[in-house]
């Protein structure tokens, strides 16, 4: 029993050891890590299987554990293609001369916040962002996320004229939106930020207590997620490789890979539609 | 009124410790904080062994990362410890494990990307630093008679070997065993920064509270730490070590592009990257200092000297826990689990548990670094009671304890927390990437936003610190002649 067991663990690394030596010519790609790292998993191990089937080379998804490790991984062409956030891609496109945004959801186009709040603070629902939220504790998301990060404290240095560190009487960073969802629902933080998707899509599984935390106001929209592929890939796939994998993201219409993400289909998109995100970063100073 | 110079620096630290504790971000910011401890304990309690497919893998990984990254620091830092003598060869020791194993995980990632071989010398690095220190350490200890009595004309190495080795041996070979499990600690807490060991997937199953998931991850890791004696075996040893290497996983091939690219651009810092003078390196280095360096020094400051009274006054009331002076056999054995528990566990998974569990603030940092390092030291203190022999007349109870027991082991109890009080700086910056502000907050900070020449100063002042504490601790131990042995 133990020694077939152990025999099975050392078949199973040797195995994983040769598919090492032999992933030279794989197509791999990765997501930054805005949610729940199981759902990530199967959603975008959907993707790798859909795509290997459209591109007819073999696919591969790695999972990261931060924004900036999938930013890097681009970088360094250990993945070719990735699906970022708003600045995550601005930021890797700059480090990566060539490369491209391919596709973004539908939602993309016209991106959005929800603030929420626990249901002690008494806040309600209202058009601008309430003045009551000062001396609150707070979270973002994760330190690199567009939604969960740069347009949060765009508006609020906006509003108050002033860093968060300033407005609030904590502020802290929750890693991803689900995690940002369960501290404010907890009262851990009065205050956090969150993408809508994300928020939609829990409310809509009734994973969301209505009764302790609710949405408090909405930001103006901006562009975000989206698909990016290295420059180089055409030489090392063959010719008109980034539009095969352009097409096969765009003609993605299996209702549940979709809803996964969750998307209601992609649309073309281009480096430019990104320009108000980095100017925003700029102004941050999270870009130089 | 005269006091003692052990007790007077037990004081000041106390007072510094009290004093800090003003400054310091202590809180309980989550609601519930006890539910959550307790729905932690039920999953402890009735662990799924069975949720994670790659449980069995992330072990078999954990352990190869830290058997090849062990024997690699190991096999460096003894030709190290041979020239150790040399000032140079004693400032780059100091300085190569002044960094943290995750500092160096995170540093390789940038462009080793995941190849096993960044986990590797993630540990490999640091490793030999602190091998090349205790082994020549050791090597210093050993009685110089047996080599004057050999023949002239004896060749060096042969005299090294038959002499100095054989007196040495048992010593080694028992601070490598330790270093083997402190490995086996740091190689799974780099899967909390995307390696493909244990803390990957207790992150994974923490953060989405899976707790009976990350319960069984936990108990495996102990299993497997407190099993070490029944499966590291001297005959098995060459075995692991040539076998590890094929257990590493499948990474990504490295590029050696993406090196050459990190040394000559990526940490160089902007200004003069772009060119733009040295005027405006000086405001970009002032800006840097002033709004990061300063204050993840302070908070790194503050928490370290909170950490170490905390786990000074831990340590005393843990040892009496396996002292035989005191209980009996089933006290005892609690007492050890308790112990072995609270020392295997690294302090950055335990300060993760906490801070998921009570909130941000330094709380849970201080309460993981006191619980790690007070498990360490209070086993050894307690160790120690035990070979001493009180009159069968003397008083029982808190008598014993305060007159009979503590005055004997204080001296080598301070020298233990001045020998840790470096160790719990490291991990005291390391914490900040869970969100608590010190320095490893600025780090990865700048890294999450592409900037590596901020973080390599960072880095940088984050070592620097570590060895100005290092010297202090050194200087006081020995100003209040304090010995230790290296064996923690």
């Amino acid at each position: 029993m133990a020694m077939s067991f152990i025999r099975k663990l050392m078949l199973s690394s040797m195995l994983a050891f040769a598919s090492f030596a032999a992933s030279a010519e794989t197509f791999v790609f990765t997501a930054i890590p805005d949610e729940d790292e199981t759902r990530l998993m199967e959603r975008f191990q959907g993707i790798a299987d859909y795509l290997q089937e459209e591109l007819g080379v073999e696919v591969r998804y790695i999972p990261v554990k931060s924004y900036a490790a999938a930013i890097s991984a681009f970088r360094n062409n250990q993945v070719q293609l990735a699906w970022f956030g708003g600045l995550s891609g601005v930021q890797a496109r700059s480090l990566v001369p060539g490369s491209q945004a391919l596709a973004q959801g539908v939602e993309d186009e016209a991106f959005y916040n929800y603030f929420i709040a626990h249901k002690s603070t008494g806040l309600e629902r209202s058009d601008t962002l309430p003045e009551d939220i000062r001396g609150k504790t707070f979270t973002f998301g994760s330190k690199g996320s567009t939604s969960g990060r740069l347009i949060p404290e765009y508006h609020i240095r906006r509003i108050f004229n002033e860093a968060p560190d300033d407005v609030f009487s904590r502020v802290g960073f929750s890693g991803n939106h689900t995690r940002t969802l369960r501290l404010v629902e907890a009262g851990t933080y009065e205050v956090g930020a969150i993408n809508f998707a994300v928020w939609e899509k829990e409310l809509e599984n009734g994973n969301i207590n209505t009764d302790e935390v609710k949405v408090i106001w909405k930001t103006p929209a901006y562009p975000n997620y989206q698909w990016t592929i290295r420059g180089d890939v055409d030489g090392r796939y063959g010719e008109g490789f980034t539009d095969k994998v352009r097409q096969a993201l765009l003609s993605m219409d299996d209702p549940e890979l979709l809803e996964s993400f969750p998307r209601s289909g992609f649309i073309p998109t281009a480096n430019e539609n990104y320009e108000p995100i980095r100017s925003v970063a700029e102004q941050i100073g999270i870009l130089d | 009124m005269h006091l003692s110079p052990t007790l007077r620096i037990s004081l000041l630290f106390l007072v510094i410790a009290i004093a800090a504790l003003f400054f310091a971000d202590i809180a309980i910011t989550t609601a519930n904080p006890w539910r959550d401890l307790g729905r932690f304990f039920l999953g402890v309690a009735t662990p799924d062994f069975f949720s994670t497919e790659g449980l069995a893998t992330a072990l078999l990984r954990t352990v190869a990362f830290a058997f090849v990254g062990v024997a690699l620091g190991g096999a460096c830092g003894f030709l190290l410890s041979l020239i150790y003598r040399f000032y140079p060869v004693r400032i780059f020791c100091a300085f190569i494990r002044a960094i943290h194993e995750l500092f160096w995980a995170l540093i390789f990632l940038q462009f080793f990307g995941f190849h096993p071989l960044t986990g590797v010398l993630a540990i490999a690095i640091p490793y030999a630093g602190i091998f090349a220190k205790v082994y020549s350490e050791i090597l210093e200890e050993a009685d110089p008679g047996p080599a004057r009595l050999l023949p002239p004309g004896t060749g060096l190495i042969s005299t090294f070997l038959y002499t100095r080795i054989p007196d040495c041996w048992v010593q080694l070979r028992t601070y490598t065993a330790y270093r083997l499990e402190c490995g086996l600690r740091s190689s799974a807490i780099l899967g909390f920064v995307g390696l493909p060991t244990l803390g990957f997937y207790l992150e994974t199953s923490f953060s989405q509270g899976l707790y009976s998931e990350a319960g069984a991850m936990l108990i495996l890791f102990y299993v497997l730490i407190a099993t070490i004696p029944l499966w590291v075996k001297p005959k098995l040893l060459p075995v692991y070590i040539l076998g590890a290497p094929f257990f590493l996983g499948d990474g990504m091939p490295i590029i050696w592009g993406n090196v050459e690219r990190f040394f000559t651009q990526d940490i160089i810092p902007a200004p003069l990257r772009d060119g733009e003078g040295l005027a405006e390196l000086g405001s970009w280095f002032g800006d840097l200092m002033l709004t990061e360096a300063l204050p993840g020094i302070w908070n790194t400051l503050l928490l370290t000297q909170i950490a170490l009274v905390a786990t000074g006054i831990l340590t005393l009331l843990a040892f009496p826990l396996i002292s035989n002076h005191f209980g009996g056999p089933i006290r005892r054995t609690s007492g050890h689990v308790f112990l072995v528990i609270a020392r295997s566990t690294p302090e950055y998974i335990l300060a993760y548990i906490l801070l998921q569990l009570w909130g941000p603030s330094m709380l849970p940092a201080v309460v993981a670094l006191a619980l790690h390092n007070g498990g360490i030291i209070g086993h050894l203190i307690g160790r120690q009671t035990n070979t001493i022999q009180l009159r069968p007349d003397a008083p029982t109870g808190y008598r014993r304890y305060s007159w009979e027991l503590v005055p004997r082991v204080y001296r080598s109890f301070l020298a233990f927390l001045f020998y840790r009080w470096e160790i719990i700086m490291r991990e005291t910056a390391i914490l900040g990437i869970l969100g608590i502000y010190t320095l490893g907050f600025y780090v990865d900070s700048a890294i999450q936003q592409i900037r590596f020449d901020r973080a390599m100063v960072l880095i940088l002042i984050t070592a620097l610190l570590n060895i100005g504490i290092d010297v202090l601790g050194r200087y006081i131990r020995r100003k209040l002649a304090l010995q230790t042995m290296p064996t923690c």
